[in-house]
Order: structure tokens, then C-alpha cells, then sequence
């Protein structure tokens, strides 16, 4: 028992910093296949310790193993391996595009495409994602044209939103895909409202909420799992647990809280955990999340644990607070690579075919780009008008922006 | 005018199954100033319902909502607890339909009561519509009377953006006119006291001219409509008064037509007074109007304090004060 002296601040400090060697062993993985999947109408009261665990499907020898295998053919995670790989593509495209000066900013998925690829392919059409800013697989996945983003990132004559919103801020209802805001959390809480219209009007559609670890110490995080809680919202909400925020390790968000999961217990909400590496588990997790908001059972939080290889976007540069290696060290190793040593596995896949399916996409996402350059960049070319920026402030302009449309000349 | 706001609730309620209320005792207790009392018993409790107490899930839940395609007509119980919401308001309501290029938009209409002169102290008293009015993307609205305040809140629900609504709380049981010490004439004894049956609406962005007058014009809105009218009698000045109705849009047309005829203005607001909409309002006076000024623009406001607990009536901009300054302007 420690003696009640003098009181001491504390502050939370990842296990190492940069110049030390990556360290993860304090991160308790389950075997795959070890975590039980409960029936959808279980009581989350008998549930609790799945907040602590992992559900993960893939193992080692890249076997789908386990209570959550099964769920998908072999058509389908060979166009799942399709997206993951588009979407590494494409992100290291515009990352180069934005390194050229094409774009002001960028921000990428590496490590964490199977998040985003997989929960797309469990949602049905008409269901609504909040998202962050990296779950640009919900697009991919969903068949949202390239081109089209790349208008967006480039601000150029073909955006579709007219130059307003800083890059990779997509909107997109079509594809259910709720305009970015680049404000944080604020979508969480919006997402149950929708998901609360959706109950009100008797419709079969769900929502999903998106954050991540850091933006959980939000107040709208909170105020979601009250709102989702109470009115048994069909929403599943998410949380990508990817390590860091910006700078900052995910302890300092999580506090002594073991998991972010665990953060839904207190509003008795049913709380997993998965491999965010393993897109097998991811899709099988949401699948099982989305049934439940679909028949009443009310909301599910998932917690995906991932790791941000990346920058936190094109304006950072990680190895000032973190250990170089650590991403090569992350014991769930890589999303693609699990993937396609699965199918491998399988004998559905090659590390011939393999190849040869990275040299397509990289030829499908340059003709893309090509495409979208033809309409402009940032600083070049076709770009949007100086009256796209009066416009759309209000459904109808209103005298003083009138007025000043006009002082401005156009 | 209480009954006025219920009113146009229940008015849009029954006409469009997309209009949902909700807020903080709303739903079976009909909120703490009673303007939603009976519409769950009517609607059901999926139309008008009971929040948690977080402004800023009110207010987030109901953008999502009319991204989903309802009309949210939501109360924050004082104009004083908006800030948790002010996130929302201002990053996510007034921005969405220009990010998304009109793809998702924002239908919604957060009420609040706003104002002081019932002893609120500084959680129960403010007036923040500068804080609104400063942010792109948002309609502001005051009401002064119930029978605006129906057509004002009909429009506002039917609105495709969002609205602002801040009900002046000391006009909720008659027209105040700052003379605390004396008797409030209820509503049922004023002409605007009146409030037609059934759907009419009141267009955003058109003032009222609530006196006629020659020698200076008056600009205010909300309580501060009937402290004009107090003072101008009081003083004798032939004020000619501008209840503004919405902020914003504001109806700059009828403001720059009554200042070019009387040549003097005076702007009131219940509001602190540095970066106060009265600063815009002299602005937009002083650029359009300056040749025919015959005096200098002056502001009658709150002070630059917290609204005050026991100084509630040394603070609040009362007939005395409007009075003066009309007084003044006349001599300049």
C-alpha cells in the first residue's frame, strides 16, 4: 500500500521510443481460431471478456481456422486481395502525386487496408459509413471510381466537390459514404442519429460509425455510445485501434482502460475485439455486428487492432517519435500478405499470379491518374471556378454573399 | 407565445411524418418552458422524445438524422448550454451541404431560449446569436412575438439548411419592455398576441418595421423590441423601430431605406457589446448609408461583464439607457 505523501503526476509513455528496439510483447495475441463466436442474440452480459481478447481466423500457416471461418468463397477473397492491393496502390500513388507537388496533402492506409476492405463487403447497399479519413477501402471496395477520387485529392475541374474540401475528404451518399469532415469524431455521434432515423422510419437499413483510437477521448465518442445505448441504435461501432495518433501512443487516449473495447461495456454494449490484419476476421466480426443492428439487437462497438505503418499523413514523419522497425515488428503482421499466403494455401493463388495482379492494378490506377490529371491539379490546369466557392453555402444564395460574389468579380 | 412555438411544432409535425423533436426533458414532461407539452402524447415517442443531457449528441444525432432524410426540430434547454454543441453547429450543420457539394445537406432547426431579465444568472441569461451570425453556412432567427414566432419556426422547419432559434425567454409570457418593476401585459392583450390557426409561415430574412418614425431609426430584435418602443415614448422621439425578425439573412434593404429617411440610427442588443451583431449592424449602416448620416451610429448593449446575478437590472439594457441614447443622437 503505498503512504498518502506527496501526490505525483503521472503521464503514460509508449514501451520505447525511437533509437530502442521495437518491443510487443506486453501484446497478448490469441492463437486463431481460440476466440468462440457467440450466437448474435447473445446477452452481452455473458460476453464481456470478448473486450479483452482477439477474434482472429488466419494463422500462421496461413490457414482460415476457427467459430469465425467459413464466411466467404474463394471468389470473394480473391476480389478482397484485389481491393486491399488497389487500395496500396493507389495510396502510393497520390502519396508520390503529393510528394510532386500535386496535390497540398495525403493520407494513407498502409497496414490497415483490411479494415476498411472487408467491413465494406459485409454492409449491404443503402447502409451508411461515417468515416475518418482512412477508410477509403469502403470506396474501393464498393466499386467508387478511382478517377473520381483522384479528382477529389487533385481539387481539379472534375471534383466533385468543387475544390471545397481538402484532399481525400470524400463525399459520396451513392455509395454510402458520408462526406469527411476532417473534424474528428464528430461524425461518431451523427452516425447513430442516422442510424436512430433509419429505427424511426421503420427502414431495414444500418448505419456504421468509424474513429480512432486517439479521437475516442472525444466527447461525441461518449456521447455516441449514450445515444447508441439507449435508443438501440442499429449502428456498429467502430474503432481502429492503429497504435498511434499522430504522435501520440494509444495509451494516452485508452488511460487505464485495457482495451478500447472495453470502453462499451459500461453502456452495456456488446464489445469485440479483432485482427485488423486479417481480413477474414474483419469481415466476419462486422458481418455478425451488422446482423445484429439489423434484427434490433442494437449496436455493437468492434475494436480493430491494427498498426499505422504509414505517416500519419504526408505532413509527418514518424521516426521523430517512434522506433523505425516497429511496423516490421507488429505481431499481426500484414493484411495483403496474410491474405495472399491464405490463398496460396488455398491453391487458388500464385506468387506468380501475384505479380502479375500488381502489375495490373498499377497499370488500372495510372490510367486512372492519367485520366484525372487530364482534368488538372492543385496548382495545374482545369480547376474549379472562383463562383464554385459562393456556391453551396446555403441551398439559396442569400443577398449578402450576393454581394459579395459580385465585389469579388465573378 | 409559448403556445405559439408548440404551435408550429405540432403544425409541422402533422403536416410532414419527416419533423422529429427532440432535446433534454422534451418528450413526456414537455420541456422545462412547456414548448413541446403534449406532442409525444399526440405524435408518438418515436416523433418527440427524451435526450440524454449532451448538447452535443442533441445536436450531432440530429445532423445524422437529416442526412438520413428527417427534419430535426431539437431544443437545447438555454442558449446557455449550446457550447457543447457548438462543434457540431459550426463544423458539421453549417458546413456540410458546401463540403459535400449539396451530396448530404442539413436540415435542422435547434431552438433555444435565449436572453435574460428572470434572475438566470450567467447559465440561464445570455444572448449568443453573434456567435451563430459570425459562422457561414447558418440561418439565425429571433423572434419577438408569438405570432411570428409560429411563422418563424414553420419557415425554419421547412428550411433546407440550418436554423438557429433563439427565443427571447422574457417575451415567452408577454411583450417586456424592460420595466421590471411593473406588470407584464400578457400576449392575449396584444395585437400580436394573435396567432392565426393552423400553417402560415413568416419568410427568413424580413424585418418588420414595428413603429413608424422620422427622426431616428431603431434597430433591435427579441425583448429589445419593446424596450425601444418604451423609450421612444418615453423620450417622445419619433423613433422609427426595425424588429429584424432573422439576423441572418439580414434584411438590409428595409434597414438602408429607414436610416437614408431619418438619417440617425441606434442599435440595441441584449448582447455584451464588443463584436456584438451590433458591430455589424453599424457596419453595414455606416458603408451604406454614411451620406445621409446626420449623427454618429450609436449601440445600446449588455455590458462587457457575465450576465450578473443581483445587478440583473443594472445590466440589462433597459428603457432608461435606450432612452438616453436616442436623447443623444437626436442632439448630436
Amino acid at each position: 500500500m503505498p503512504d498518502a505523501g506527496m501526490l505525483r503526476f503521472h503521464v503514460p509513455e509508449p514501451e520505447v521510443r525511437p533509437g530502442g528496439t521495437p518491443d510487443f510483447s506486453n501484446v497478448t495475441i490469441p492463437k486463431a481460431g481460440s476466440v468462440p463466436r457467440p450466437e448474435i442474440d447473445v446477452d452481452p452480459r455473458t460476453i464481456r471478456d470478448m473486450a479483452f481478447s482477439i477474434i482472429r481466423v488466419l494463422n500462421r500457416a496461413g490457414e482460415a481456422v476457427g467459430p469465425w471461418a467459413g464466411l466467404l468463397t474463394d471468389e470473394e477473397l480473391l476480389q478482397g486481395l484485389r481491393h486491399m492491393m488497389t487500395l496500396r496502390t493507389f495510396d502510393a500513388r497520390m502519396q508520390m502525386a503529393q510528394r510532386q507537388g500535386k496535390t497540398s496533402f495525403y493520407m494513407q492506409h498502409l497496414g490497415e487496408e483490411a479494415v476498411s476492405c472487408a467491413f465494406r463487403k459485409a454492409l449491404k447497399p443503402g447502409d451508411m459509413n461515417f468515416p475518418t479519413y482512412r477508410q477509403a477501402g469502403l470506396l474501393i471496395a464498393d466499386g467508387y471510381p478511382m478517377v473520381m477520387m483522384m479528382n477529389q485529392i487533385y481539387s481539379n475541374e472534375a471534383d466533385p466537390l468543387k475544390g471545397r474540401q481538402l484532399p481525400i475528404m470524400y463525399s459520396s451518399k451513392e455509395h454510402g459514404f458520408f462526406s469527411i469532415s476532417g473534424n474528428l469524431a464528430t461524425q461518431y455521434i451523427q452516425a447513430v442519429g442516422w442510424a436512430m432515423a433509419s429505427a424511426i422510419s421503420n427502414d431495414s437499413r444500418i448505419a456504421a460509425a468509424w474513429i480512432g483510437d486517439g479521437s475516442t477521448a472525444e466527447s461525441d465518442f461518449h456521447a455516441a455510445l449514450v445515444f447508441a445505448s439507449t435508443y438501440k441504435a442499429p449502428v456498429v461501432l467502430n474503432v481502429v485501434n492503429n497504435q498511434w495518433a499522430i504522435s501520440t501512443f494509444q495509451g494516452i487516449a485508452r488511460g487505464g482502460s485495457g482495451t478500447f473495447a472495453a470502453r462499451g461495456l459500461g453502456f452495456g454494449i456488446p464489445s469485440l475485439r479483432v485482427d485488423g490484419n486479417d481480413y477474414l476476421a474483419v469481415h466476419a466480426v462486422a458481418k455478425w455486428a451488422i446482423e445484429r443492428a439489423r434484427r434490433n439487437l442494437g449496436p455493437t462497438l468492434v475494436e480493430y487492432v491494427t498498426y499505422r505503418v504509414g505517416a500519419h499523413s504526408s505532413s509527418d514523419d514518424p521516426s521523430a517519435y517512434r522506433p523505425k522497425a516497429e511496423s516490421d515488428a507488429w505481431p499481426l503482421g500484414d493484411p495483403v500478405v496474410r491474405l495472399k499466403n491464405h490463398l496460396i494455401h488455398k491453391g487458388v493463388w500464385s506468387e506468380d499470379r501475384h505479380t502479375q495482379a500488381e502489375a495490373e492494378i498499377l497499370a488500372t490506377v495510372i490510367a486512372a491518374q492519367k485520366e484525372a490529371e487530364s482534368h488538372g491539379t492543385l496548382h495545374a490546369g482545369g480547376k474549379p471556378s472562383t463562383r464554385d466557392m459562393f456556391e453551396g453555402v446555403y441551398a439559396e444564395m442569400p443577398p449578402h454573399l450576393r454581394r459579395q460574389r459580385q465585389q469579388a468579380g465573378v | 407565445m409559448i403556445e405559439a412555438i408548440r404551435d408550429a411544432m405540432d403544425v409541422s409535425m402533422g403536416r410532414d411524418e419527416r419533423v422529429v423533436v427532440f432535446g433534454e426533458d422534451v418528450g413526456f414532461f414537455g420541456g422545462v418552458f412547456r414548448c413541446t407539452q403534449g406532442l409525444q402524447a399526440k405524435y408518438g415517442k418515436s416523433r418527440c422524445f427524451d435526450a440524454p443531457i449532451s448538447e452535443s449528441g442533441i445536436v450531432g444525432a440530429a445532423i445524422g438524422m437529416a442526412a438520413y432524410g428527417l427534419k430535426p426540430c431539437v431544443e437545447v434547454q438555454f442558449a446557455d448550454y449550446v457550447y457543447p454543441a457548438y462543434d457540431q453547429i459550426v463544423s458539421e450543420a453549417a458546413r456540410l451541404r458546401y463540403r459535400s457539394n449539396s451530396d448530404f445537406t442539413c436540415p435542422i432547426v435547434v431552438r433555444m431560449p435565449t436572453g435574460g431579465g428572470i434572475f438566470g444568472g450567467q447559465t440561464h441569461s445570455q444572448s449568443p446569436e453573434a456567435l451563430f451570425t459570425h459562422v457561414s453556412g447558418l440561418k439565425t432567427v429571433v423572434p419577438s412575438n408569438p405570432h411570428d414566432a409560429k411563422g418563424l419556426l414553420i419557415a425554419a422547419i421547412e428550411d433546407p439548411d440550418p436554423v438557429i432559434f433563439l427565443e427571447p425567454k422574457r417575451l415567452y409570457n408577454g411583450p417586456f419592455d424592460g420595466h421590471h418593476d411593473r406588470p407584464v401585459t400578457p400576449w392575449s392583450k396584444h395585437e400580436l398576441g394573435e396567432v392565426a390557426d393552423g400553417h402560415y409561415t413568416i419568410p427568413l430574412g424580413k424585418a418588420a418595421i414595428r413603429r413608424q418614425g422620422s427622426a431616428v431609426t431603431v434597430l433591435a430584435y427579441g425583448t429589445m423590441v419593446y424596450v425601444a418602443e418604451a423609450a421612444a415614448e418615453e423620450t417622445g422621439i419619433d423613433a422609427e423601430i426595425i424588429d429584424l425578425r432573422t439576423l441572418l439573412p439580414l434584411d438590409l434593404d428595409t434597414i438602408v431605406a429607414s436610416v437614408k429617411k431619418t438619417g440617425r440610427c441606434v442599435v440595441v442588443h441584449e448582447a455584451t457589446l464588443t463584436s456584438g451583431f451590433g458591430a455589424e449592424l453599424v457596419s453595414l449602416v455606416q458603408e451604406n448609408c454614411f451620406y445621409h448620416l446626420e449623427a454618429p451610429v450609436a449601440r445600446v448593449a449588455g455590458w462587457d461583464t457575465p450576465y450578473p446575478h443581483a445587478q440583473e437590472w443594472e445590466y440589462f439594457p433597459g428603457p432608461a439607457r435606450v432612452g438616453r441614447a436616442l436623447v443623444e443622437t437626436m442632439e448630436a
